[in-house]
This record gives structure tokens, C-alpha cells and sequence, in this order.
């Protein structure tokens, strides 16, 4: 897929790599911190950039020829926010428990 | 095989002609390439809700029992945790290194960067069996031996976790890493395969299909870690 451009990708490789390296030292550190209800929205944004980081540039996303795979990537997080969604629109709204 | 009639077919293509490795009901690699990578992909999207259904039930008890969780995450041994995460981002890096080799033929590198994947690979299932026989030693094990008493919920002294929510927290932490590790088992079938084939030289910068989506399946493997490792080890480590 990327194999076609004439450029080294390998730069690209090794950046994204530490960066993935300095995303978990940040969040181990950041979890030593007291951020009260944020503890865990800062934990979650470091894990998803680090995600999206694996998926553009190791799993290729970013520069796929084929718009189908990112169709397939698109609908598997819609049905993923929905499940988690939906859930918890549920669970948050009862007030009876 | 079918040579002729792809010749016959495609009569001015060489490359489809002398490429023994592209299937007869493909035009060209790059269809076949698109289309093997798509069905990994759509595997993949399978696999998301998968391991979804469980970060959903996870997110359930967790907000229901929050001080239970935290007390029952700061009992894992956290350092080993975050080491598997260095370990399996690693050997994301080798798996890209092992599909830029087979596109660029550099056999050496290839097969060098599969077995170091591979040896990552083992690593990290060796730390979780450490991590896993902490915890049996310690009775953390959900089950009849199950035993989490007298330990203070973070941030409230004096207030003790309620046994019975710590054990839903770890059969949830036994059940996500569990998956994840038979996961890297199956990770490394896959990759010994594709050593086996690399050292018979069947991969080529024509044709490294399965390098790519076994690479796929590996980073997917890494990403459900990515987010597992915070969620169990790092819920409220503040002191």
C-alpha cells in the first residue's frame, strides 16, 4: 500500500515508536497525578491517540489505496460508540438504583 | 496452472504471467492485495466488538463500583504492566520493520524482524505468567479461595472494598487478558508460519500479502493492549 511511494518510511516508523513510547510514560505519570474525575479522561486520550497512531501509520491506514478498509474502520467504531453509548445513556439514567 | 490462460487473458500484462503467486479469479496483485487486506480489516471490525462487549461490561461495574475497582487495580503489580505495554509497542515496531523488508526484498531483515516479534511476543506472555501467579498466590483469583479482605479503598481511609465487587473487577481482569494473551498465542502461530515461509524465500516485493495482515492482526493485538493496560492497572494510583 505505502510501498508504492519512494520516500523511506522508516523515519516515520521510528517517530510514531517513541511517541508510543512517551504515551506510556505519560500516562503511567499522569495516573500518579490527583486529577479527581479527569484521572480517567486523560487515560482514555493518551490510549486513543496512541491508537490512532498504531492504525495510521503501522496498520496503514493513513495512504490506503482501498476506501473500503477505511469504510470497515469508520463502521466498526460507529458500532463500538454505539454499544458503549447506548449503555450507558441507560445506566446513567437510573435514577431508581 | 493457470498460466496459459491468464497469458491468454491478459496477453500484454507480464507481470500477472510470470507471478506464480497471483490466484487465477484475481486480475492483478493489487486486487488481490486490496482484497485480502479488506478481509482482514473486516475481521479486525469483528474482533472490535468482541473485545467491545467486554470493555462495556467492564465500563458497567466500573462506574458502579468504583472504590472497589481502584483498590482491586492498585493490588496488580503495575510495573510488569507497564513493561508489556514497552514490550508489545516493540514488536509493533519489528512487525512494521518485517513489512517494509518484504517489500523491499531484504531477507536478513525479514526474517530477523519476524523472530524478534516473535521473541517480544513470548516476553510478554512470560510477564503476564509472573503477573498471573502473583495473583493465584495471592488468592486474587475469583473462585472459592477468593479472599480480598481488609484492604482500603484509595482515598478513604478507614473504608474497606466490598470482597465480592473485587472479585467481579479481576474475573474482568482475568477474562480481558486472558483473550488478549490466547490472542497473542494465536499472534504467534501466525508469525512462525510466516518466519517458516520467509526462510523458504516465498515472500517477495510482488508478493508479501500475508507479511501485511499478519502485521495487521499483530498491531490490532497492540491497540486492545494500548487501552487494556490503563483501564485495569491505572484506575486510581494517585497516592
Amino acid at each position: 500500500m505505502s510501498g508504492h511511494s519512494k520516500s523511506s518510511p522508516l523515519p516515520t516508523y521510528f517517530l510514531v515508536f517513541f511517541s508510543l513510547l512517551v504515551g506510556t510514560g505519560l500516562t503511567v505519570f499522569a495516573s500518579t497525578l490527583d486529577l479527581g474525575k479527569y484521572n480517567a479522561a486523560v487515560a482514555l486520550t493518551i490510549a486513543s491517540i496512541k491508537a490512532t497512531l498504531v492504525a495510521l501509520f503501522f496498520m496503514h491506514i493513513k495512504g490506503a489505496s482501498e476506501k473500503l478498509t477505511k469504510l470497515v474502520v469508520i463502521a466498526a467504531l460507529f458500532f463500538l460508540v454505539l454499544l458503549l453509548g447506548l449503555t450507558m445513556s441507560d445506566y446513567a439514567t437510573r435514577l431508581w438504583s | 496452472m493457470s498460466d496459459s490462460s491468464t497469458v491468454a487473458v491478459h496477453g500484454d500484462a507480464h507481470a500477472e504471467a510470470h507471478n506464480p503467486a497471483l490466484l487465477h479469479h484475481f486480475a492483478e496483485p493489487q486486487q488481490q492485495r486490496d482484497a485480502a487486506s479488506l478481509g482482514m480489516w473486516v475481521f479486525l471490525a469483528t474482533e472490535v466488538m468482541f473485545f467491545g462487549g467486554l470493555f462495556c461490561a467492564y465500563l458497567v461495574y466500573r462506574l458502579k463500583y468504583f472504590g472497589d475497582f481502584a483498590a482491586a487495580s492498585k493490588s496488580i503489580n503495575m510495573p510488569l504492566g507497564a513493561t508489556n505495554t514497552a514490550v508489545l509497542i516493540c514488536s509493533s515496531l519489528t512487525v512494521v520493520l518485517a513489512v517494509w523488508a518484504a517489500q523491499t526484498a531484504r531477507r536478513t531483515l525479514l526474517i530477523g524482524s519476524l523472530a524478534m516479534t516473535m521473541l517480544l511476543g513470548l516476553a510478554f506472555l512470560g510477564i503476564k505468567g509472573i503477573e498471573y501467579k502473583d495473583k493465584f498466590e495471592e488468592h486474587h483469583v475469583p473462585g472459592a479461595s477468593f479472599s480480598f479482605d481488609n484492604v482500603e479503598i484509595p482515598g478513604h481511609p478507614g473504608e474497606y472494598a466490598n470482597p465480592r465487587h473485587a472479585q467481579m473487577f479481576f474475573s474482568l481482569y482475568f477474562v480481558m487478558t486472558g483473550l488478549h494473551a490466547l490472542h497473542m498465542i494465536v499472534g504467534l502461530g501466525i508469525f512462525l508460519w510466516l518466519l517458516v515461509m520467509a526462510w523458504k524465500g516465498r515472500f517477495t516485493p510482488e508478493y508479501n500479502t500475508p507479511v501485511e495482515i499478519g502485521g495487521l492482526y499483530w498491531h490490532f493485538v497492540d491497540i486492545v493492549w494500548i487501552y487494556l493496560f490503563p483501564l485495569l492497572y491505572l484506575i486510581d494510583r494517585h497516592p
